[in-house]
């Protein structure tokens, strides 16, 4: 393929991330669609697009499963094919990945991909229940193993080969929330300190809670077209230039190595060579900080470093906005909330504004490329893509 | 051994029961497969046999989990990790009664068998866990009565 884009995308919306108290989940989503629909006046949704996928990781938050049809319904576009992607965290980077199926297949033109999640309104016993199922049931929640504490058993072999220490994760969460504050759609909207994210109290040793991200509502969509199409809907698309996909065992424990996903690995290889981009001529990057052990993990996955080097990277300073390589400008899953289904859509949307300079306060200045990386469960599932600018 | 029983990780749990860690053995390529699985992942061969695995090995990586599901909420703290048994293959567990500062990568485990019943209707496994063991280590851990061991 070689850097010709796969697909371009020519309008994006978000709902408000936070606590969307009495709002269900398709009514999170038609917040979304509005938005893509508002800011794409040459589209048509109802002639235009044909098909639809939707990430949505949990039915037991509303006790409602076949999302796909719903959120489609509640959208405005029946009786489009809408189907719903799973692959937990990462269900809309699925999505995206299938919506980019269906165009290069020719079969549909014009695709919206999203994702939603309502969990706010569920007690954290219960989110940590339905989000362990992310994970392997008979080996690793079946014995206690919660989901941060898969990421915990990830973050003490990772303290422990390469000296990373609690402080630098800290500063993970430090910098995500400055991040977050400069987006007025983020569930945070306030900076805090590292002797802030070390007092916090403990989830799963040595992650507290401050390493994790949030529990949020929210929808998340991007409307996709062939690359010769684009023009007809917008002068300013963003083009989608490399896409990778990659599982890996559900279990943890059968990993080679606990310090690294494979599958973020792979996908990443498989992006960048599609898209002919090397890790260090990325300009802005929308990370799977789950946790903040994640981000320091994917920078050494994607390249951004070499392995073992996460924590120096993030302790430079160069991830933050204004400096070599910003990460997770939007405040990430940490800062602008994990409703988790939403979450890979929500990276692609943050992409769309930033290459198209609408990032408003949190622009990254000359971004050209972009690059998201979107996480399901503890790396049984990875998607990256790769983005360019039109401009 | 006997070859009769599936190769499944219901089967698994049944030979725990009876206090016994076992894995299938690919009889083409040699892979041996601790959750046990029907089809070789390696060489799609549906031939196995059951071998027993040594339940003592060392410790990768841990931690203590504070916030805990419905289920385990009366047990929080605890601690858990992945072990890689003598013969290579890792496995998750919960290591009893050990805190943050008596755990070390690296240091000895071995399988307990002593478990708690769950009065839940699916599944109906036991639960295994891991216990200190080596010499080094003099602390004893806590034991209830029979052999069932305390994780708190
Ligand atoms: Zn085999």
């Amino acid at each position: 393929m070689n850097g010709k884009p796969l697909v371009s995308i020519v309008s994006a919306g978000l709902s408000k991330f936070g606590k969307q108290e009495g709002l269900y989940a398709r009514e999170l989503f038609a917040q979304a669609v509005k938005e893509a629909f508002d800011r794409c006046p040459r589209l048509e949704p109802k002639r235009d697009i044909k098909a639809m996928f939707v990430g949505h990781m949990g039915e037991s938050y509303e006790h409602q499963g076949h999302t796909g049809s719903t959120v489609a319904d509640w959208a405005g576009l029946l009786n489009i094919p809408a189907t719903r992607t799973e692959a937990a965290c990462a269900s809309s980077g699925a999505a995206l990945r299938s919506g980019i199926y269906a165009v290069l297949s020719g079969l549909a033109d014009v695709v919206l991909v999203g994702g939603v999640e309502k969990m706010t309104h569920r007690s954290t016993a219960e989110v940590t229940e339905y989000l362990a199922m992310a994970s392997d049931y008979p080996f690793e929640q079946w014995h206690g193993i919660t989901f941060p504490g898969l990421y915990a058993l990830m973050a003490t072999a990772h303290l422990h080969d390469y000296g990373t220490t609690e402080r630098q994760m800290a500063m993970v969460a430090v910098k995500n929330h400055y991040h977050g504050n400069l987006n007025p759609k983020a569930h945070m909207q306030k900076e805090i300190t590292v002797e802030k994210a070390l007092s916090s109290r403990v989830v799963a040793s040595p992650l507290k809670l401050y390493d994790c991200s949030l529990i949020t509502d929210g929808a998340s969509c991007v409307i996709l077209t062939k690359p010769e199409q684009a023009g007809k809907f917008t002068d300013s698309p963003v083009h989608i230039v490399g896409s990778g996909q990659a599982s890996d065992t559900i279990g943890l424990y059968e990993r080679k190595s606990f310090t690294s996903l494979l599958s973020a690995k792979l996908a990443a290889n498989t992006a960048y060579g599609m898209a002919a981009v090397k890790p260090e001529e990325v300009d802005v990057a929308e990370i799977h900080d789950c946790f903040t052990i994640s981000e320091i993990m994917a920078y050494e996955d994607l390249g951004f470093c070499a392995a073992g080097d996460g924590g120096k990277l993030i302790e430079s300073g160069e991830t933050r906005l204004g400096r070599g390589i910003p990460v997770n400008t939007s405040g990430g899953l940490k800062a602008k909330g994990h409703p988790v289904g939403a979450t890979g859509t929500a990276q692609a949307y943050e992409m769309y504004l930033q290459l198209t300079e609408q990032a408003d306060k949190r622009q990254v200045k000359d971004a050209r490329v972009g690059l998201t990386h979107n996480v399901g469960g503890s790396g049984a599932t990875a998607t990256v893509h790769i983005y360019r600018s039109a401009l | 051994m006997s070859t009769q029983e599936p190769f499944t990780i219901e089967q698994f749990y049944k030979f725990l029961g009876q206090r016994k860690l076992m894995a299938g053995k690919c009889t083409r390529c040699g892979k041996i497969h601790l959750p046990p699985r029907p089809l070789c992942d390696e060489c799609f061969s549906q031939e196995f046999e059951w071998t027993e695995v040594s339940g003592k090995g060392k410790l990768l990586t841990y931690s203590i989990i504070h916030v805990a599901p419905q289920q385990f909420q009366g047990m929080a703290p605890y601690a858990v990790g992945i072990i890689k048994l003598e013969n290579g293959i890792k496995i998750p567990g919960m290591i009893a009664g050990a805190t943050q500062e008596q755990l070390k990568i690296g240091m000895d485990l071995t399988i307990d068998f002593g478990t708690c019943n769950t009065a839940q209707p699916w599944p109906q496994w036991p639960r295994y866990c891991f216990k200190r063991w080596s010499s080094s280590s003099k602390r004893k851990i806590r034991q209830k009565k029979g052999s069932k061991t305390e994780f708190r």
